[in-house]
């Protein structure tokens, strides 16, 4: 019995020790950067340019940077963002990410067996990636598994596919991809995309790959004037001035698709 | 005549890797395979002086670990890894550990704790801080104590019955119980030594109580020596280890001599050398590099001399190689070789 | 008799494989089309200084040094231009070519005159040939000899080392040089002594190749040069490991060997020095074993560079069973490849073909914390947790357990029983951690 209570009586007061403490020599902090930081999504994506969710917390509190250059924020946390800071909410033209490769197994030819490091970067560095066409996706995952959303999938055909529900638009499968071949490209605009990467003459990439873009001009004819682009060999969506949804029907390589 | 056509390599199936394009061969199923023969002297002169129930208990821990592993790589929804063998070197060490006359029930538990708490809760082969064969016995040695401290005399060329159930100490428990009583003099210890004590010889054959695997130094050290000549384990580490042993225990029986067993012994009993060859250079939960696996054989040695001599558990060998393994991530930390040149 | 051997911490002994150290050095026959790129180097690119078109002879400069730390690169046979393109490097990179269409008559164009009496003549107009000549190091690293043989001011050189190690396994091509060539050797270590004002001059030879050790012994008679044996050990011919295994002495981690007083050349390099310097011959040639198992015979070639790995294939009368894995260099630091049209550069010491069963492949398992590739490793590194750190990502780790000073011997993964890809990792590492290092200092000058 006594036990009990003596454990009791020491339990109470360490607890009070431990508040009083707290209390007195407990760190102090910018109660608008607590309300702030408890409003951040905390994925610590990178998007808004900041290190961190609690980085970008900081700098909204001490003045140096706006709300909405968060991409994963929602609406109505925006708003009570603008409330607390007292700003009005300038929310940017949300961005979606882009797999611009249509190279899976079906399309694109492997010209060595790879082994190694299952990681793109890796595998740039062994032969240059093993894959035919040196500008495409390799699908080895490295944007998959940097992707705070979890909104890239690695198809079993070996091309990354990003789900465009998920995707925030933090931009950073973009920064790391080898090949460059994940592009940042505004959502409203995203519909239909071409997905080929490669600048070089139709004739090399059939080699290596039966989905690329040959540059024919087809889409560049059809679509009104300006919302095409054709920089050299490859065909772009002006996504300044996108072009109607129906110019994907006269693609002959079925790389100008719409956005799956 | 046509010309001699020559004939050029297809290249559209040719590997490409990083360098080296050599390797040595070696593989960890034969690493663990290599480390299982070496136990088997061992293991066959435990179903010498123990009978075969030996066998079964060393077999049945085997076969529980692999099954085990086997169920916990299902559930992981990992690719089976049992013929890596390190279950099974698992099972049979844990067997070795354990006195002949434990329970059926004990061996699946011991396993299972082995198994899952020393291995698969960490992620598998590689994973694990602690000694998966060492996390089995001990949790066997603190949740079933008498069990595991029924010692039996062996049945001497035994391999025709099964043993029946004269208990006998072992050693080690004789000590602890010598240096329990403070009072003891040399005349005590020669007493209790004359009533069941083995001798120098015995020990050394193995013809003594205690775990299954620990009794025969003779056959640990020809494992061990076999291990080193394949250079799976380093010689620092028995020779640091049982060193250390001989060493600290030496002083102590210079200063009292009447209160502790001279060294020899000390050495030649309890799972030292089992644990010196076998478990202190189990490479997954020991230093990487020869500095810290020194470091780690001595501190195993003052540890295990620090319970043999003043702890309450007669044996310290299997508490003393989980506490170093404990440290092994600090031991590596600080004997990290500087690159050549820095 | 007996001498002291240093021996350098760590190493591997590979199966040595040198099936074709016994094969007399054939020239390889002149072919129509060269590729010759136009990097051959570490260092700035090169600038071409003929168009397409442009009639060149044998020798003569195709493209210009594009900075200090860069060589030159020359015509390896008279021709036509044909092309300005891009070809297939060992990297599995696109790098700038030309095509040279050979007219059949390999005239050359004499473009450098050769110093009669180089004993004589001021050390800095035989330095400035070895820039012209295009010379680099032809041990695999290309890294421009001219810079090597510029030390920073207050260094100075007391000791030659010349890299007649070559214990890449397989390789054979420097053995085969110092059996047949040991007086241009002799001759390239001297020029080279004088350039650097040495007073040693060592040849490093492993003791497996005792052939070599008596030519050169015998060759080196009356004059400065040494010959030195070693034990035989994988990687003594790394600069590191060499110049402690001669002199005992550690060249400080990020530094080159001068900084203790070394300089180290390969002997290939040294043959091509002396070439230039008494001959007035640019490098466009040089020796390269051609072997592996599926080989129908293996050898010993002078390739012009540019010559396509098929033509060396052709060489050797095809291969008798399919290769699994074509290696440009050696199988423990060669480059591994997917393709025949890649040309002969001056960093290529040989080409490796394997078979299906000597291919072993990498697993993704677990390492089992064995502790080898600690053993092994010759810059006493820990590759099996640098490996951990990187898989993980955590690269400012890995910066702090030393992954710059990797040579990226392959020792490590050589040994490790559960086959991980440790030189792979590791290499992607120093990458990051470089460009990081690179960002960081780009950023301090912005400052």
């Amino acid at each position: 019995m006594t036990d009990i209570v003596m454990l009791t009586v020491v339990g109470v007061l360490m607890a009070l020790a431990i508040g009083l403490v707290a209390k007195f020599f407990g760190a102090k902090t910018d109660p608008l950067v607590e309300q702030l930081g408890e409003l951040m999504p905390g994925a610590n994506c990178g998007g808004c340019g900041f290190a961190g969710c609690a980085d970008y917390a900081n700098a909204m509190a001490a003045g140096k940077a706006k709300p909405g250059s968060c991409p994963s924020m929602s609406d109505e946390t925006l708003k009570k963002v603008c409330e607390l800071l007292g700003v009005q909410a300038e929310k940017g033209d949300p961005k979606v990410a882009v797999v611009c490769c249509s190279g899976d197994d079906h399309h694109a030819t492997r010209v060595a067996l790879y082994n190694g490091v299952n990681d793109c970067l890796n595998a740039m560095m062994v032969a240059g990636g093993a894959k035919g066409c040196t500008y495409g996706c390799l699908g080895l995952g490295s944007c998959a598994r940097a992707c705070p959303f979890g909104a890239i999938e690695i198809l079993p055909t070996h091309v990354a596919k990003i789900h465009p529900n998920l995707c925030k638009g933090c931009g950073k499968c973009e920064s790391v991809c080898p090949r460059h071949v994940i592009k940042l490209v505004p959502r409203s605009a995203a519909a239909i995309n071409v997905y080929c990467n490669s600048p070089e003459k139709a004739p090399v990439k059939k080699k290596v790959c039966s989905g690329g873009c040959i540059g024919c001009r087809k889409c560049v004819k059809a679509a009104a004037e300006g919302q095409m682009i054709i920089n050299g060999f490859l065909a772009a969506v002006n996504y300044d001035n996108p072009p109607p949804e129906s110019v994907v029907e006269v693609c002959p390589a079925k790389c100008l698709r719409k956005a799956e | 005549m046509t010309e001699q056509t020559i004939k050029m390599p297809d290249t559209s199936q040719l590997v490409v890797s990083s360098s080296p394009h050599y390797h040595d061969r070696d593989t960890v199923q034969k690493i663990m395979f290599k480390v299982i023969g070496a136990l088997t002297p061992a293991a066959l002169a435990s179903v010498y002086y123990f009978g075969w129930r030996a066998f079964m208990v060393i077999a049945l821990c085997m076969v529980s670990c692999a099954a085990f592993e086997a169920l916990f790589t299902r559930m992981m929804g990992r690719e089976l890894a049992i013929n890596d063998g390190s279950a099974l070197l698992t099972g049979m060490l844990l067997g070795m550990n354990l006195p002949v006359t434990v329970p059926i029930w004990m061996c699946l538990v011991g396993s299972l704790a082995a198994i899952g708490l020393g291995k698969m809760v960490y992620g598998g082969l590689g994973g694990n801080p602690f000694n998966p064969a060492l996390v089995g016995r001990v949790a066997l040695l603190i949740g079933c104590p008498a069990a595991m401290t029924t010692w039996v005399k062996p049945v001497g060329c035994g391999f025709a019955k099964w043993v029946d159930a004269t208990t006998g100490a072992t050693p080690l428990a004789l000590i602890a119980h010598c240096d329990a009583t403070t009072t003891a003099t040399r005349k005590a210890v020669e007493s209790v030594a004359s009533a069941g004590y083995p001798s120098v010889l015995d020990l050394f054959v193995g013809n003594c109580g205690g775990s299954l695997g620990e009794t025969c130094a003779i056959a640990l050290i020809i494992g061990g020596i076999f291990l080193i000549c394949v250079n799976i384990i380093r010689w620092q580490v028995p020779v640091c280890y049982i060193g250390t042993v001989a060493i600290f225990t030496g002083i102590a029986y210079a200063f009292e001599p009447c209160a502790h067993f001279n060294p020899i012994l000390h050495i030649l009993s309890g799972g030292l050398m089992l644990g010196a060859f076998f478990m202190a250079t189990d490479m997954v939960t020991t230093p990487l590099n020869r500095k810290g696996s020194v470091v780690f054989a001595v501190g195993c040695g003052i540890l295990t001399c620090v319970i043999r001599l003043w702890g309450s558990y007669p044996e310290g060998v299997s508490f003393s190689i989980l506490i170093m393994n404990a440290l092994t991530p600090l031991i590596d930390k600080f004997t990290a070789g500087r690159p050549f040149g820095k | 008799m007996a001498k002291k051997h240093i021996k350098f911490y760590g190493g591997v002994h590979p199966s040595e494989g040198k099936v074709s150290n016994s094969e007399s050095i054939v020239n390889a026959p002149l072919q129509e089309l060269y590729t010759v790129p136009l990097q051959q180097h570490i260092g700035a690119p090169t600038k071409p200084v003929v168009q397409k078109g442009d009639k060149v002879l044998r020798g003569q400069l195709l493209a210009e040094a594009g900075g200090f730390v860069s060589a030159p690169i020359h015509s390896p046979t008279s021709g036509t231009v044909k092309d300005l393109t891009t070809c297939l490097s060992a990297n599995g990179s696109k790098t700038p070519a030309m095509i040279i269409e050979s007219d059949g008559e390999d005239k050359t164009a004499d473009p450098l005159p050769p110093f009669e009496n180089w004993e004589e003549t001021d050390p800095a107009a035989l330095k400035a040939r070895v820039g012209e000549a295009g010379i680099v190091g032809m041990g695999g690293a290309m890294f421009p000899t001219i810079v090597k043989f510029s030390p920073p001011q207050g260094v100075v050189i007391d000791t030659l080392i010349l890299n007649g190690v070559e214990c890449e396994p397989c390789l054979t091509a420097d053995h085969r040089l110092m059996l047949e060539t040991p007086e241009v050797i002799i001759k390239g270590a001297r020029i080279i002594g004088r350039i650097l004002g040495v007073k040693r001059i060592v040849i490093a030879i492993e003791m497996n190749k005792p052939d070599a050790i008596d030519t050169l012994t015998q060759a080196a008679k009356g004059t400065d040069v040494t010959v030195m044996p070693l034990i035989v050990r994988y990687p003594q011919g790394a600069e590191k490991q060499l110049v402690y295994a001669v002199t005992g002495r550690t060249v400080p981690s990020g530094g080159l060997p001068a900084a203790v007083g070394c300089v180290v050349s390969n002997v290939a390099t040294t043959a091509a020095i002396c070439e230039a310097v008494c001959l007035g011959k640019p490098l466009y040639e040089r020796v390269t074993t051609v072997t592996g198992t599926p080989l129908v015979k293996p050898g010993n070639f002078r390739f012009r560079f540019g010559t396509l790995f098929r033509t060396a294939l052709e060489l050797c009368g095809g291969v008798s069973e399919n290769p699994a894995k074509i290696i440009s260099g050696g199988p423990m630091m060669g480059m591994a490849v997917y393709s025949l049209e890649i040309p002969i550069v001056k960093g290529t010491s040989g080409i490796t073909l394997m078979s299906r069963d000597e291919v072993v492949q990498y697993t993704p398992s677990a390492c089992l914390r064995c502790g080898r590739c600690n053993d092994v490793c010759p810059m006493t590194m820990m590759p099996g947790i640098l490996s951990a750190q990187i898989e993980h990502q955590r690269f400012e780790l890995a910066e702090k357990w030393h992954v710059l000073d990797c040579i990226e011997c392959g020792s490590c993964a050589y040994v490790c029983p559960a086959r991980r890809p440790l030189v792979q990792h590791i290499r992607r590492a120093k990458a990051v951690v470089s460009a990081a290092r690179k960002a960081a200092a780009a950023a301090a000058a912005k400052k």
